[in-house]
């Protein structure tokens, strides 16, 4: 399939987006000299694309935050040159939008540029393991609130579904019917299943396996 | 399906709430604890239940009390600064005899301090905060499964003793996601004969109230809540012990400090270091029992903490001095490092102060 120009995850909070868009930034930089990644997040101070900047910055992928992100300082803000992406025709940008419709509504002022642009893909990123997500039809109403709060339609749906580093093969297969029913009930195609790296190869018989490599995890113990 | 769902810690806490019976939550947003009043946003409509986002700290506590005196499961949760508000609600409670359950998720301070995690609220927590004397439950979770556990236990300790429960848990336990699962809920209910609820002209009136003009009432009042506080010392304490057997050294962390602790631990043991942790569950009551018996076979005791030294004196306490107890710490929202507990313990186990 074609990259598209703009790919925008959205989701539940505390879906996977940040991370997804962060490993689906790197994948466009094999096939792309133009990459940018926008963090959108209005929402939540923490775990942010910007902890990844350093990962970003060797690969020479433009991370575009604002300068209070990861900072400490709780302020909501985006900075005024995430328009540039819009406007430049050799460039792929991931956006990173924050969680739910209270994260989306940060997405809308750039709603008309999005549609302006003729090679767009907005993709939900579910996890059935995530409470308010569970089952299909809990997804489906964050989705159209998701919708309804940032004026775009969804183009694809991403099943994330893990329990952490718990996860094991056998959970992530337990939710393909869910997220068939989701495609279902919503009338869209699943783009991914994206999986923890090191178990990618376990799902050989299931088409559109994207492999994550996790940001930072939490100390343990 | 496995039956566990993937949560923050401050989404487990409003489930648990939920499930503990709670339908009334009352609060107002702070980082590192927002998550518990948006989880309830989404939540508490949709199960008929209040959500209500307070004015501010000091409405939202005021709201807790009216709640709780009508005799209903009710929670409010904040992060420092806003415990700090709810401090004079806290007093006002405690003098009612009104039970309620309190979150505060900690995050750096003294003053607006900063949004990284700490557990500089210690004192606050277990010796008052507010005015007179009184005491909270005081519950520390070290995992997202605790979060949730803990929230069910506190709702039920508020009910049978007539107080205030407190989770008080740090910024990492808030932010943090792990699998729980919260099919295991197992809720008692507590006749409350004496909820404001209207007579119904078949009783007498009940008042929720923490003003008494005779002193020798008052006096009454404080001893009588004294009294239960003794009977939650024998009965309620909590805590985990942790290759303890035959401990030489004793380090003694709770939440996140002592998940650090275990690492550094499972190290020092492997260096052939004689090592255990006695983590506290209830910080009020504090395990004072345990760590007075672990000092008859211990050398010296360690207090791993978030914070500029605050458990290390009921450290200090509970074992009456008979052992040195050193501090390992961090402040203002940094974590002590497994590497630097471990330095702790070399330390110990050389006979060192430091």
């Amino acid at each position: 399939m074609e990259d598209k120009h703009i790919t925008i995850f959205c989701g539940h909070y505390g879906s996977g987006k940040t991370n997804i868009a962060v490993n689906y930034a790197f994948d466009l930089k094999k096939r792309h000299e133009s990459v940018s990644i926008l963090d959108m997040d209005i929402v939540n101070p923490y775990f942010r694309t910007k902890d990844s900047e350093k990962e970003l910055n060797e690969k020479n992928i433009e991370l575009m935050c604002s300068s209070f992100a990861a900072s400490n300082l709780d302020i909501p803000a985006l900075p005024s040159e995430m328009y540039a992406p819009f406007c430049r025709a050799d460039n792929y940008s991931v956006l990173d939008i924050g969680g739910d419709d209270r994260g989306a509504v940060a997405l809308g002022r750039f709603a008309p540029l999005v549609e302006k642009s003729e090679s767009f893909q907005m993709l939900f990123v579910v996890n059935f393991y995530r409470p308010l997500t569970q089952t299909p039809e809990e997804a489906l109403v964050v989705m159209r609130e998701i919708e309804n709060a940032c004026s775009l339609r969804f183009t694809g749906i991403v099943n994330n579904s893990n329990v952490g580093v718990q996860t094991e093969k056998k959970y992530i297969e337990d939710t393909f019917p869910l997220a068939q029913k989701l495609c279902e009930i919503s009338a869209l195609p699943l783009v991914m299943t994206t999986v923890r790296a090191d178990l990618s190869a376990q799902f050989e018989n299931i088409g559109n396996i994207f492999p994550l490599t996790l940001q930072k995890t939490i100390i343990g113990g | 399906m496995t039956d566990k769902v993937l949560m923050k810690g401050n989404e487990a806490i409003a489930e648990a709430a939920i499930l503990a019976g709670c339908r009334f939550y009352f609060g107002y947003p702070i980082t590192p604890q927002t998550e518990v009043a948006a989880y309830m946003a989404k939540r508490m409509p949709k199960i008929g239940s209040v959500f209500l986002q307070a004015e501010s700290e000091v409405a939202a506590i005021n709201m807790v009390y009216g709640v709780s005196a009508a005799g209903k499961r009710v929670m409010t949760s904040s992060s420092s600064p806003g415990i700090s508000l709810k401090s004079e609600g806290l007093s006002y409670l405690a003098g009612s005899d009104l039970p309620a359950l309190v979150v505060n998720v900690q995050r750096g301070g003294p003053g607006l301090g900063g949004i990284q995690p700490s557990q500089s609220d210690y004192f606050q927590a277990t010796k008052g905060g507010g005015h007179g004397d009184y005491k909270m439950i005081v519950l520390a979770p070290a995992s997202v499964q605790e979060m949730a556990s803990l929230t069910v236990k506190g709702f039920d300790l508020a009910d049978k003793y007539r107080m205030t429960s407190m989770i008080l848990a740090d910024g990492t336990m808030g932010q943090m996601m792990e699998p729980v699962s919260l099919e295991k809920v197992e809720v008692t209910s507590y006749e409350k004969p004496w909820a404001v609820t209207g007579t119904k002209c078949e009783r007498k009136h009940n008042i929720a109230n923490s003003l008494f003009l005779v002193p020798e009432e008052l006096e009454r009042m404080n001893f009588a809540r004294f009294e239960r506080y003794k009977a939650i010392e024998e009965n309620e304490v909590m805590y985990e012990s942790f290759m303890m057997d035959d401990a030489e050294i004793c380090v003694v962390a709770y939440g996140i400090a002592a998940r650090v602790s275990k690492n550094a631990i499972v190290e020092a043991r492997k260096k052939g270091i004689k090592v255990g942790l006695v983590r506290p569950i209830t910080l009020w009551p504090f395990p004072k029992k345990v760590l007075l018996d672990a000092a008859e076979k211990v050398k010296s005791f360690i207090s791993v903490e978030l914070s500029m030294g605050q458990m290390i004196e009921d450290i200090e306490l509970a074992i009456k001095c008979k052992r040195p107890v050193t501090l390992c710490n961090r402040a203002g929202g940094m974590i002590p490092s497994p590497k630097q507990v471990l330095e702790a313990i070399e330390n110990a186990d050389k006979g060192g102060k430091e």
